[in-house]
């Protein structure tokens, strides 16, 4: 039974279809498995070989990638909401209440969708303590530190976007104090706040600006720099492991011409 | 060798520049252009010219129905209107920390924000109306330009702040 299937595995894997689509080929040498990572597009921008001791939970506590999964599940749920939320005032305020207690699951898709986005900003600060208290942010790795403060950032404002949406008390008076902080920017303080909210106070306009920023610009930006990101963990040598990494390295990188 | 200098402009007042060098310089400053001509352009589609906000004018009613001593928060139009001894006056309602409304709290006998706890005066002597009495806010309470209309109206120009101490008589 076993041997049969192993068989047809290994006929679909041969078949023209099948290599088609996955050029690497099969085996298990080193190459094949290099290229197993190299050759698929989800895969390529991961190191194509890594420590084992690096999986281990006890090597990062896996914060980056607990990150990335509260930013999957934040993406799935916020596509199922947006299915029954119109970014317009006072509808919005009234789709929110449909979504709580009218539209199955709806509360339970609400509530992921914000206790992912709290649980989000609480494990990208982890990852960035993590990372700091290790040391792990130093060359070659420096830049990678600073991509991670950009994606910070628009974490910090996709929560920011986010908390309008509902159209309640408590999003309308934190964009307003939000807001008025924005306007305390030197000089163009009061143009960014105008251009933010488009208009003088927020409303309509204000909730549909939001509404773009936090379902299509940011997550967009956000995707863009979580790819660099990891690819940049491939490029400056894998993951920080300090006690593997060789004295040479360890000495010198600060030293190193770029390459 | 031959190649390049049979490339080159034979131009006498800019002979240190070759066609590739024009050219590069050509791409860039017209992408520069053009880089700017988006900037402007993004600005100007980002800034509404038209918007659909409440005018700054509002008709606040009867000079009578404001009782003396009464201080009236509007919640819509984010004023307060109060018949003091010497008059009638308008303070803008938005606090002037952060932007919140405030509130007229008629037992501690002043005006206080609910978000950051700033406090203004309304009646205590010797302090004038919105200044603030404690509390984060870095400016007082402004007054807002009130007149009467033809009707005898209380009218505010919520667009227009005045200097304190200007009260409607009636």
């Amino acid at each position: 039974m076993n041997a049969t299937f192993n068989k047809y595995i290994g006929e679909l894997q041969q078949s023209r279809v099948w290599r088609s689509v996955f050029r690497g080929g099969t085996g298990t040498s080193t190459l094949r498995n290099s290229m197993a990572i190299q050759q698929n597009v989800f895969l390529h921008l991961l190191s194509t070989k890594v420590r084992k001791r690096m999986l281990e939970f006890n090597a990062t506590w896996y914060l980056g990638t607990l990150t990335l999964g509260t930013f999957g599940i934040l993406v799935i749920t916020g596509i199922l909401l947006m299915l029954y939320y119109h970014p317009s005032a006072p509808q919005a305020y009234a789709d929110t209440k449909d979504l709580q207690f009218v539209v199955s699951s709806g509360q339970f898709l609400r509530n992921l969708h914000r206790w992912s986005a709290h649980a989000m900003v609480f494990l990208v600060f982890a990852h960035m303590f993590r990372v700091f208290y290790r040391g792990a942010y130093r060359p070659p790795r420096e830049f990678n530190w600073v991509i991670g403060v950009v994606l910070l950032l628009m974490t910090l404002l996709l929560s920011y976007t986010g908390y309008l949406l509902p159209w309640d008390q408590l999003a309308f008076w934190a964009i307003t104090v939000g807001s008025n902080i924005a306007s305390a920017v030197p000089l163009m303080g009061d143009k960014v706040r105008f251009l933010m909210l488009g208009g003088h106070f927020v409303n309509a306009n204000a909730l549909l600006r939001f509404y773009v920023l936090h379902c299509m610009i940011l997550p967009l930006t956000t995707l863009l720099f979580v790819a660099i990101h990891f690819w940049r963990i491939r490029k400056d040598g894998g993951l920080y492991a300090r006690h593997s990494e060789p004295d040479v390295v360890m000495t010198t990188a600060s030293a190193r011409p770029p390459l | 060798m031959a190649e390049e200098k049979k490339d080159r402009i034979q131009d006498a007042a800019n002979p240190g520049i070759d066609r590739r060098e024009f050219f590069v310089k050509m791409g860039l400053g017209s992408m520069g252009i053009a880089a700017a001509g988006t900037a402007v352009f993004g600005y100007q589609f980002l800034s509404p010219n038209v918007l659909y906000e409440p005018s700054p004018v509002v008709n606040m009613g009867r000079p009578e129905s404001y009782q003396l001593d009464s201080v009236t928060l509007d919640v819509d139009a984010r004023i307060f209107v109060i018949h003091a001894q010497e008059g009638f006056f308008a303070l803008n309602a938005v606090c002037t920390h952060l932007g919140c409304l405030t509130a007229w709290k008629p037992e501690a006998g002043m005006i206080a924000c609910p978000c950051h706890g700033s406090k203004f005066n309304v009646f205590q002597a010797g302090k004038t109306p919105g200044e603030k009495i404690e509390g984060p806010a870095p400016k007082p309470l402004p007054w807002l330009k009130m007149s009467l209309s033809e009707e005898g109206d209380l009218i505010v120009d919520r667009a227009e702040e005045i200097r304190p101490q200007q009260f409607v008589r009636v």
